[in-house]
């Protein structure tokens, strides 16, 4: 009968399926193995497979890798399951979730190998090490180099240009309560600007006409029309709150590579962020997991990330491929913000601003 | 009865009930006093205004635009039925990301609305409304239209033949027979459209912010459990009501069903007004949902000789595999949550059609459905600390992922085959059962035969469901094997035209994989009832 032959056929089906499954995720199923390093990180997470390769073969560890969402999200699911970690390693608190991390006890202290290569102006925490600065990035403004000449306007250089009216309309922003470059946006302008002064800055921009969109993805996607995205989708506005380092990804992410990026950072625009990684509370491999650190401050994982992180290295002569030093170098005197400060203003700041800019 | 129970209780009940607790609970007593606290707040009042009346006009607008299109798929036979109606179900399964981007090509600017008649939909509510209507199209079309063609066309004739108008056979035979499909219909759409998340981020910008939105919003961002707590309260509360209304005035309208093959009562439209009806939808589908997903396809081709496909295959090591595995793993996940979702759905479903169910038996009826209500967010942060411990620390694996998924799947197996199983004619199981047969044999010489087309319909829905699910996914998403839905979301998560154009050409691979796997469910049916 056909029903028998059809329930057969997706009983074997599902079986094959399960075993499938499970074969292909059995290694690396108990964090507890002390031959397994169990890394925790977000989405952006990633490293050339031989450098992961290398790491294993010299320290005789696996490396498992949990991405759990975006930033705040990954460092969220941390703090919820703190008592119970779901790795040894995390990585990828910046400098604006870190008070949240260490208020909450999520780390337990241990000096890297090789902290002491770091550039000073990256290290926090002083004399308890709980975290390791591991790569920094820029939060600014990038331009479409077409339309500014095309319309033959210089982009704008700074926050103060961004309210001249000769750029109305044309800058797009994400939403700070739920984007980090949307954030990011908010808290330069804070640090440019002083607490009493940032919310006239928004109105002054608010009335110049600026965009705001909820994620990084439409914004960078949809609106702006420097991006790949951008063009496919008619966007129409030539500035965007993206990254210093978003115009080297338009040269290494097109085929043919253009022998100039298309689009452009204006760099008194800046915020900075740094990343942290740190040894978990209650790791159930710690010996692992110090390991795992000190590799990701060594050179060879410190000069292979640009290219997969889209950031830039900590440590001192680490170095950086040419895409970055040809289309989009680190800022020069980025705004930049204690995370104690962030932490204790940062929910408020966000409240005011929300009531401010999209009611 | 036991299973289904025993399922939703480990994997749902429990997980939410933990991050609640979590979130309304601190040092040791409950702070209930945060639930008026919280509801009192105006933006929070705001947001459920919003939620409740673009879900109302989302339902009310789907099934005016749907209903047309359910009678003509069931009714009419034309070339390219079957394609078509696999087709209109794939907006359905895909994941919003994607689809958002596709749909403001549509509406956005430069789009074809745009372009004909300087009309731009992006950001305001209009844009969100058309959206749940291209999402939730299908809905309709298979819940209904799924009736519509069993139902036996001679009974309306009768009426007809009696002195009946067209308009009165058809409100007194018809339409109380399928009452309790449009019911479970617009059931559906107001579920998916009142906890609607992506469609509302993309298309309606910040300003517009629903309950689903601000429970992540509260929960992943801010880190504020216990406000995420009474707002995932509230939402239960909602859902929880609409549901039991919906039991009730379902139970009121049940009515055992002639019902026959489907085969048997689609024809040929005859005369003016039929042929103008399925252009007309015919029409409506075209514009509505196979253009956005043409401009996928289109968007997919750039670059050179279908540069973006043979990316796909090259190691990639954001992946740490090439993107084009992601296939592999998103089938293997959803036969997994299919088979779990039918298996329990099933027999849930066997339970309540059962004459002498008592209350409590119905009751689940409802409950059973909580989870196309409950935030995926609040789900996937229960399991987190509710599934932590062995035998049952399962947050780091493999298993999680279809488990998520069957949740959401199993509620659409419930929902397609409680209709036609409640329809089945008691009697026929009586005299079965009389003559001697057990009741396992009962079901499968009586009801198997009369329900197992929409025993494929659901695990259909099931598959596609958990072909194109995202939210719990992305929380136990390993980098070596990640689904199709998050391949695609990563991949746009970076600048550059190459991991657009590979999401882009990953959206339309797994456009064509829910195509192709609901075309062959398409030929199942029919082949086993030696029709086609």
């Amino acid at each position: 009968m056909h029903t028998k032959t059809f329930v057969a056929a997706a009983v074997g089906l599902g079986l094959i399926t399960l075993s499938a499954c499970g074969s292909s995720s059995s290694g690396g199923q108990s964090s507890g193995d002390s031959k397994t390093v169990t890394l925790v990180s977000h989405d952006s997470w990633a490293v050339s497979k031989s450098v992961l390769a290398d790491f294993e073969k010299q320290s005789g560890y696996k490396v498992r890798v949990l991405k759990s969402g975006d930033a705040g999200q990954a460092v969220n699911k941390a703090l919820l399951t703190k008592d119970n970690p779901q790795g040894d390693v995390f990585f990828g608190a910046d400098n604006t979730l870190l008070s949240r991390a260490l208020d909450n006890g999520l780390f337990q202290a241990y000096e890297a190998k090789g902290a002491d290569t770091v550039q000073p102006q990256f290290r926090v925490d002083p004399g308890k090490h709980r975290v390791t600065p591991i790569d920094y990035g820029d939060i600014c403004v990038n331009y479409d180099k077409a339309y500014f000449s095309k319309h033959k306007l210089t982009p704008p250089q700074s926050f103060d240009d961004l309210v001249k009216p000769a750029y109305k309309n044309l800058l797009v922003t994400e939403n700070a309560s739920t984007s980090s470059p949307g954030l990011g946006f908010l808290l330069g302008s804070a640090a440019k600007y002083g607490d009493g002064g940032w919310q006239g800055y928004w109105k002054k921009l608010k009335a110049n006409g600026v965009k705001v969109v909820d994620g990084w993805e439409q914004a960078y996607n949809q609106e702006f029309s420097g991006s790949a995205g951008g063009k496919k989708a008619k966007a129409d506005r030539p500035l965007v709150v993206s990254y210093a380092s978003s115009p080297p990804a338009e040269v290494v992410f097109a085929d043919p590579r253009p022998s100039t990026a298309p689009t452009g950072v204006s760099y008194g625009t800046c915020f900075r962020q740094i990343e942290y990684a740190g040894l978990l509370s209650n790791a159930k491999n710690t010996k692992g997991g110090k390991a795992f650190i000190d590799f990701l401050l060594g050179k060879e994982f410190q000069q292979d990330m640009p290219l997969n992180m889209f950031v830039y290295p900590v440590v001192e002569g680490a170095k950086v491929p040419k895409e970055f030093t040809e289309y989009g170098p680190a800022a020069k005197d980025p705004e930049a913000m204690a995370p104690t400060k962030i932490a204790a203003n940062r929910d408020q700041w966000v409240k005011s601003w929300t009531s401010l800019v999209l009611k | 009865m036991g299973l289904p129970v025993a399922f939703f209780a480990l994997f749902f009940a429990w997980p939410v009930a933990a991050i609640v607790a979590r979130g309304l609970r601190a040092d040791g007593t409950w702070h209930l006093g945060r639930i008026a606290d919280v509801v009192a707040r105006s933006d929070i009042r705001h947001v459920l205004w919003f939620t409740t009346w673009q879900a109302l006009a989302s339902t009310a607008l789907t099934l005016l635009i749907a209903l047309p299109g359910a009678y003509v798929f069931a009714r009419f036979d034309f070339p390219g039925r079957q394609v078509l109606r696999a087709v209109v179900t794939v907006p359905f399964v895909l994941p919003t990301v994607v689809v958002g981007t596709a749909f403001l090509a549509l509406v956005g600017r430069g789009g074809l609305l745009d372009e004909l008649w300087g009309v731009r939909l992006d950001t305001t509510v209009w844009a969100i409304l058309l959206a749940h209507v291209f999402f939730n199209y299908a809905v309709v079309v298979r819940t209904v239209g799924g009736l519509w063609g069993q139902l036996d066309p001679r009974q309306e004739e009768a009426a007809r033949m009696l002195g009946a108008s067209r308009l009165r056979a058809w409100r007194t035979v018809t339409l109380p027979a399928l009452g309790p499909a449009v019911a479970a219909a617009a059931l559906m759409v107001f579920l998916f459209t009142f906890t609607s998340f992506g469609v509302v981020q993309i298309l309606g910008g910040p300003t517009f912010s629903t309950l689903e939105v601000e429970i992540y919003r509260q929960t992943s961002e801010i880190f504020d459990l216990s406000t995420a707590a009474v707002l995932t309260i509230v939402q239960f509360v909602a859902v929880g009501a609409i549901l039991a209304v919906h039991a009730w005035t379902v139970r009121r309208r049940e009515s055992a069903l002639r019902l026959v093959d489907a085969g048997g009562t689609a024809r040929r439209p005859r005369g003016a007004g039929q042929w103008a009806l399925l252009a007309g939808v015919l029409a409506t589908v075209a514009v509505l949902l196979l253009l956005p997903l043409a401009v996928l396809v289109q968007r997919s081709l750039g670059g050179s000789d279908f540069g973006y496909y043979r990316a796909l295959t090259k190691d990639d090591d954001t992946f740490l595999v090439p993107p084009i595995e992601a296939i592999g793993n998103s089938l293997q996940y959803a036969l997994a949550a299919t088979a779990i979702a039918v298996v329990i759905g099933a027999l849930a479903a066997a339970a309540l059609a059962r004459r002498d169910a008592g209350r409590l038996v119905r009751g689940f009826d409802a409950l059973l459905m909580l989870p196309l209500g409950v935030s995926a967010v609040t789900v996937g942060f229960g399991f987190l600390i509710a599934l932590d411990r062995p035998p049952l620390d399962l947050r780091s694996s493999w298993i999680l992922v279809p488990l998520a998924q069957a949740l959401v799947g199993a509620p659409f197996v419930v929902r397609t085959m409680l209709p036609v199983l409640r329809a089945v004619d008691a009697r026929l199981r009586e005299a079965a059962a009389v003559l001697g047969a057990s009741p396992w044999r009962v079901w499968r010489e009586v009801d198997l035969p009369l329900v197992r087309r929409a025993l494929l319909v659901a695990a259909g829905f099931a598959f596609a469901v958990s072909l194109g699910e995202f939210g719990a996914t992305v929380f136990i998403a390993r980098p070596n094997n990640p689904t199709l839905p998050v391949a695609v979301a990563r991949l746009l998560g970076r600048p550059g035209d190459l991991n657009y154009g590979q999401a882009m050409a990953l959206s339309t691979i797994l456009m064509v994989v829910c195509a192709v796997a609901l075309l062959v469910l398409e030929r199942l049916r029919t082949d086993r009832n030696g029709e086609f």
